[in-house]
């Protein structure tokens, strides 16, 4: 009964439209990716591409602590101000989250846009700010001044990764936690925060990746010693194009990977139950 | 009354009144700091020079640019996924959530590497003998398109797969059913049911592309400046903060003008039509 086999070819034409546009389009999302990996690889002095030959010295120019110190240390300030970001957002997101669900949808609804905010207002206009704020205070600007302003504008990740699920967290578990006898304490230890758990791994997820890839509140919060990877990655693409960015670049991806096949594993089987 | 929540969020609230809303009022009120006392001078100073308004209406053009050409790629893949299977939309996802997830210097090297003379791209049109002489497309508008529409990809398709996920199937089965062909089926009922995702996608991309500063700065180069790089510059080698300010402000208020009307957009075509 299906009219349209009257006539092949516009079913032939939406199929050639979907799977070959749609594919090479995929393809141009991706590849992008699988190119800076191949790029880490060359043996060649310069970012040509195809790569001229396999070698891994570019890794190694990167481990090795008297040609990298710089590069070292700005990935190892980027780690610490990430890490430090999460539990920031942790200890101001998860516990907004568990409050918000108990209180009425008109209250939640006056303050979330205000929570949520940080994630609309672009973050380089948000690092002016807190720029002129923190000067006219006396703070000058370093690492924490940095992680301040982390936990400010990717805080709100947290926040909306951990409250999707806590909004399907039945109330009445609790209270027939808090019947049963369970103090305040208990309840929110047993009961709410392992309830909560997915949603929070997803949130450290999204405030470290934010954390780590962040330039535009670093450009202005972090001091001349604090460099950090992605500005360092910066001033060396800026600068001379060193193959080193092309490991770097490799070395980040690789990490994202990892994470995401984590937080698969971690969060799947939750998602089910 | 039910608010033995509200201690829980005061923490958070603080934060964000504090370290937040108080400095963007700051950043508002320094944008009317002038030579004498509080006047709208650096506005008048900034919108008055023809070099200045080129790059807010470059900033504008390179938004919507980047907006047309991640829905041209962006549909084809939501239908991709749409016509899929269980497991190819689950690898649909995660090769969106791979570049997404990757950080933005790293894709923008890797179009460093893709735009350069020594690049693929140049390479290929040389051996097919479209260009006589390797050719680079940094520092053009053209490189900066390519790559601002492979980095915001994923914020066009993931409101898409989204809506896509929930419909199901009997929907486009009827208009089969019914004698449509699929082009009619994509015009009639998959396109309009796409609609609100492809409105919040176009925010999401239009924000990000006011804001990506690292890709405009190396891709673009000198020639191509954007209203990230002058406000950066004002603070960084001008040190003037009133004048970044009140480019900041511009800034903000002729994206929030944008974002506002798209939503109301949104919003109205949902009130008149679907859903």
């Amino acid at each position: 009964m299906r009219n349209q086999s009257e006539n092949p070819l516009p079913a032939f034409l939406y199929k050639a439209f979907v799977f070959g546009f749609g594919g090479l389009s995929l393809i141009y999302l991706v590849a992008p990716i699988v190119i800076a990996i191949t790029m880490s690889f060359t043996a060649g002095q310069t970012l040509k591409y195809p790569p001229e030959g396999f070698s891994l010295r570019w890794y190694e120019a990167l481990l090795d602590p008297l040609r990298s110190s710089t590069e070292q240390i700005a990935a190892g300030n980027s780690l610490k101000i990430a890490g430090l970001a999460v539990l920031g957002s942790l200890l101001f997101a998860v516990p907004a989250t568990i409050g918000m669900a108990r209180m009425r949808r008109r209250s939640v609804n006056t303050i979330e846009p205000l929570l949520l905010a940080p994630l609309v207002l672009p973050s380089l206009v948000y690092g002016l700010a807190a720029l002129i704020v923190a000067n006219f205070v006396g703070f000058q600007p370093s690492l924490w001044l940095t992680v301040v302003g982390h936990v400010v504008v990717f805080g709100p990740l947290m926040y909306r990764a951990a409250s999707v699920v806590a909004q399907g967290i039945n109330p009445s578990l609790a209270e027939a936690s808090t019947v049963m006898g369970a103090t305040w304490v208990t309840t929110l230890r047993r009961v709410i925060l392992p309830l909560l758990t997915p949603g929070i791994l997803a949130g450290a997820f999204l405030v470290f990746i934010q954390s780590l890839d962040n330039v535009s509140v670093s450009l202005f919060l972090a001091d001349a010693q604090t460099t950090v990877l992605p500005l360092r990655m910066f001033a060396l693409i800026e600068e001379s194009l060193d193959v080193r960015v092309a490991a770097m670049s490799g070395l980040l991806i690789g990490l994202t990977l990892v994470v995401m096949l984590v937080a698969r594993r971690v969060l799947a089987p939750s998602r089910q139950a | 009354m039910k608010a033995s929540g509200f201690p829980y969020v005061i923490p958070m609230l603080l934060l964000s009144v504090a370290f937040f809303a108080t400095p963007l009022a700051v950043l508002v009120g320094f944008s009317f700091i002038g030579p004498e006392g509080l006047s709208l001078h650096n506005y008048a100073r900034f919108l008055g020079d023809a070099f200045n308004y080129r790059v807010l209406i470059n900033t504008a053009k390179l938004g919507l640019q980047t907006i047309v050409s991640t829905t041209l790629l962006g549909v084809p893949i939501a239908l991709l996924y749409w016509h899929s299977g269980k497991t190819a939309r689950q690898i649909i996802i995660f090769l969106t959530l791979i570049p997404m997830l990757t950080s933005n210097v790293v894709r923008t090297f890797a179009w460093i590497v893709i735009l350069g003379r020594q690049g693929p791209i140049s390479e290929t049109f040389v051996a097919l003998g479209l260009a006589e002489r390797p050719f680079s497309l940094m520092s053009t508008e053209l490189g900066l398109v390519m790559a601002m529409c492979q980095i915001d990809l994923p914020l066009i398709i993931l409101p898409l797969v989204a809506i896509l996920s929930r419909i199901p199937v009997t929907y486009t089965e009827a208009a089969q059913v019914s004698g449509a062909g699929p082009w009619r089926i994509l015009v009639t009922v998959l396109l309009p049911m796409m609609l609100p995702g492809l409105l919040a996608g176009w925010i999401l991309v239009f924000a990000s592309t006011s804001a990506s500063f690292v890709t405009q700065a190396v891709i673009g180069g000198a020639r191509n400046v954007y209203v990230p790089q002058l406000i950066y510059r004002e603070v960084g080698t001008l040190f003037d903060w009133p004048m970044a300010s009140a480019i900041a402000v511009v800034l903000l208020l002729s994206t929030g003008i944008l974002l506002v009307a798209m939503t109301m957009i949104s919003r109205h075509r949902r009130l008149v039509g679907h859903a």
